[in-house]
């Protein structure tokens, strides 16, 4: 297929898929901030670090508050990353390729940006902000039902799922690193500034101790994991939360279970085999799934840099991939196209 | 709905005669139309505005914010031709189509009709879509116009007159298949009981013909589609197209010349390109032998479509044939190559390039509708009787300042099909667009594109001047 496609067919999934988690998380701190115990402040600050949009939310908001966050992460047509945005730029992408992709896939897309568009104009009489996370989730699982039904499980296919999963492990990791976010930011601040290990280790965990249990279900309940998470272990705790999230094979948004999905799909394009390279984009995603392979959650926890240094590397690897991808086949020079 | 209430005006209605009684082959249409119950066509119209806005079948007008895209305007009530007057029709833009080809031949090569004192040399030579560069070519097949729009408007004497020929890149036959398809789905009681030529094979048709004409030595010709990218007017057409027939869609930066070969850039490298529908213009297709600040366009296309490389749809140089000049000279053009009359005449033209008729349009300039020679989707028209004296003067002033650029006709008083306004039926003018391959042998689709002036009084169709569209019926006699 077309280089100019695949780039577009790969970008317009992590947009969706970008839309849904955004969704789940606004979704999950409006639960939190009923419970009372993390103060609103915090709660939503926190949220606008997840992402990592912060420079970007403070350059235009003097307050984090419930109505500026969720303006900001819903219809903020100048944060690239909003839900608005992202169904935006994934239907623009959708029209370039809307002869690779099948009319039904189409029609859920353009009908989801229509009703966030109307929703951002105050023209879909909408209830309340719930109701219109409900259906940015819905639409993002939708499409994904109808590509997986309605496409042939061909190349195109293959780049939609390696763009889907290779966002939904970043965005796993992202919700997983919120504790360090919930830290009083001068203690991030030095945690950051002395590069981790005074502060890092086990040592992060005790900050906010007093909200465990309730923090981390919000965690699970971010990345809809609450009931699987539930059938494995009970109760909630933060090394079993963390072990699952990152190392659940069977669970569809733990990030091994991301990585192992988009490996087959890279190399389902390729025609190679696992266990062996021949470019760059099999080079390091191959490297990064085989790192969670031979992975343990309390090793992770007792290391240098504890569960935000890990999740830091994994980051940081993770964008290598994606990079590699757009070069291997895209003909791109890394992420001009991201969003 | 009481379709005695419906008011013709004394314009010709393609639905009802003058005392309103159905035409032939719209008899079942008026029956259904006058059955429908209060509220129905309204509610009929909302479904059908939905289902295309859902669908995402839209147009982007320029001028506009870039990606403005907006929907284009449907009516749900059918224009109907009786199968017999399109047999005629059929068979008119045949003839045509084949003098035109043999012209475009003709003033590349030899220029035997320049010759002959037929055609004034002047005229081709001064042609804003002459395109030197394609002198002494020979396209696959002898095929030079393989995609045609030809617009055809019935006047007031019932006549069907050709208004101008379209052998650029002429748009809008995705909306033809789009609007039957949207006509099924919200108004299907409709087609109960009727025969009515289908169109949807089109594309198979289109996908025959772009692989009839490949260069010889591609065995299994790969066929692309080029379009100037998403915010070009008819990019919904390009992609609806391209995934008709199943073939890519590409851009400019897609293809890539090497050694007088196209390639495309795939996720396994170059690829082999021996077809290319482009809807790009000839001035933007090379920057190497047209418009150097073209970018959307490929380097070192012509070089690898002269040596015989690829196939160009329609071939570079087709566009000397829609300038509204030389549509005026098409009658004696079809004389010269088939010795036949031309079986659907032309609109009565001036031409002011020629100093007697130029006079004569400027001695009575408010009576005639003026265009521009290279013009396309209506723009720069003035209509005669409808102008103010400042527009008239400024029209006057553009015409001495280049005649050649100029032509102008009659004010037709263009025929009217009934249209939906609010919950009943008043008529709008409307005009016909029907859409000719020529390939392995020339394929008329059965009706076209029928535009409609939604505004009241207005002549303008044009999509991008708030004209609207309606399915087009060749409906043959006798039930189903």
């Amino acid at each position: 297929m077309l280089s100019r496609v695949a780039a577009c067919v790969y970008w317009m999934n992590r947009q969706i898929e970008r839309a849904e988690n955004v969704a789940r998380a606004v979704e999950t701190t409006l639960d939190l901030a009923l419970e009372g115990t993390i103060s609103p402040g915090r709660l939503w600050n926190a949220l606008v670090c997840t992402f990592g949009d912060e420079a970007d939310f403070w350059a235009r908001h003097g307050l984090a508050d419930q109505a500026n966050v969720f303006t900001f992460l819903a219809f903020d047509q100048a944060n690239p990353n909003s839900m608005a945005s992202c169904l935006q730029a994934a239907r623009e992408n959708a029209r370039t390729v809307r002869d690779m992709i099948s009319t039904p896939m189409w029609e859920e897309i353009n009908k989801a940006h229509l009703y966030v568009r109307a929703a951002a104009a105050g023209t879909a009489g909408i209830q309340g902000p719930r109701e219109f996370l409900d259906e940015v989730k819905r639409a993002s699982q939708l499409f994904t039902g109808v590509a997986d039904a309605t496409m042939s499980h061909g190349e195109a296919w293959h780049f939609a799922r390696m763009g889907r999963l290779i966002e939904r492990a970043d965005k796993t990791s992202r919700v997983l690193d919120v504790e360090h976010y919930f830290r009083p930011a001068a203690l991030r601040f030095a945690a950051s500034a002395a590069g981790a290990p005074a502060s890092g280790g086990e040592a992060a965990a005790d900050v906010d101790a007093g909200g465990d249990a309730v923090q981390w279900s919000a965690v699970l309940e971010s990345a809809s994991a609450l009931e699987m998470y539930r059938k494995e272990y009970g109760a909630v705790s933060r090394r079993n939360v963390a072990e699952f999230l990152v190392f659940a094979r069977p669970f569809p948004r733990a990030m091994h279970f991301c990585l192992i999905k988009a490996e087959e799909s890279l190399l389902a394009v390729t025609g190679g085999a696992k266990g062996a390279y021949s470019n760059s984009a099999e080079q390091r995603l191959g490297r990064l799934r085989s790192h969670l392979d031979y992975g343990a959650i309390d090793e992770i926890l007792g290391g240098d840099g504890g569960l935000h240094g890990f999740i830091d590397g994994f980051q940081a690897q993770l964008n290598q991939a994606s990079d590699a991808i757009s070069e291997t086949f895209f003909g791109l020079p890394a992420r001009e196209k991201s969003s | 709905m009481d379709l005695q209430a419906y008011q013709t005006d004394g314009f010709h209605d393609e639905l009802l005669d003058a005392s309103l009684r159905p035409r032939p082959g719209a008899e079942l249409l008026a029956s259904r139309l006058a059955e429908a119950s209060d509220g129905e066509l309204a509610e009929r119209q909302r479904a059908a505005d939905k289902t295309l806005l859902t669908m995402g079948i839209t147009f982007n007008v320029y001028g506009h914010e870039a990606g403005t895209e907006k929907i284009w305007p449907f009516d749900i009530v059918p224009r109907v031709i009786e199968a017999t007057e399109w047999a005629g029709i059929e068979r008119g833009l045949k003839q045509r189509i084949q003098a035109l080809n043999l012209f475009i031949d003709d003033i590349y090569n030899e220029r035997r009709i320049v010759a002959d004192g037929v055609v004034p040399d002047w005229l081709v030579d001064s042609g804003k879509c002459f395109r030197g560069p394609c002198a002494g070519l020979k396209p696959p097949r002898g095929v030079w116009c393989h995609i045609t729009g030809t617009d055809l408007v019935r006047g007031g004497d019932g006549v069907m007159y050709v208004l101008e020929d379209n052998l650029r890149t002429p748009s809008g036959v995705s909306y033809v298949l789009e609007n039957r398809e949207v006509m099924k789905r919200t108004f299907p009681q409709l087609f109960a009981g009727q025969r009515i030529s289908p169109v949807e094979n089109y594309p198979e048709k289109l996908l025959a013909m772009l692989e009839y004409i490949a260069p010889p030595q591609a065995r299994d010709p790969n066929v692309v589609v080029l379009t100037p990218g998403i915010y070009n007017s008819a990019y919904f057409e390009h992609s609806f197209l391209a995934r008709q027939m199943g073939v890519e869609l590409v851009q400019g930066s897609d293809l890539v010349v090497q050694g007088d070969v196209v390639f495309m850039r795939t996720t396994r490298g170059l690829q082999r390109v021996d077809v290319i529908y482009r809807r790009i213009d000839d001035d933007f297709l090379d920057p190497l032998a047209f418009r150097e600040d073209s970018l959307v366009g490929v380097p070192g296309l012509m070089r690898a479509y002269r040596a015989g490389n690829v196939a160009l749809v329609n071939a570079p140089g087709t566009g000397i044939a829609d300038d509204k000049a030389v549509y005026a000279y098409v009658p004696q053009i079809i004389r010269y190559y088939l010795g036949e009359d031309a079986i659907i005449p032309n609109v009565p033209t001036f031409v002011c390039g020629e100093p007697a008729q130029c006079d004569h349009v400027l001695s009575k300039l408010g009576e005639f509708v003026v265009k521009p020679a290279n013009e396309s989707g209506g723009y720069g028209i003035v209509l005669g009787p409808r102008a103010t004296k400042e527009q008239l003067e400024e029209c006057r002033a553009r015409i001495r300042a280049n005649p050649r650029n100029y032509i102008a006709q009659p004010m037709l008083s263009l025929s009217r099909v009934p249209t939906v306004v609010g919950d009943s039926l008043e008529g709008r003018h409307v005009d016909l667009r029907p859409f000719i391959l020529y390939g392995e042998d020339i394929f008329v689709l059965p009706g076209g594109l029928t535009r409609v002036a939604l505004v009241k009084g207005s002549l303008v169709v044009n999509s991008s001047q708030g004209g609207g569209s309606k399915d087009t019926w060749v409906v043959h006699e006798g039930r189903r």
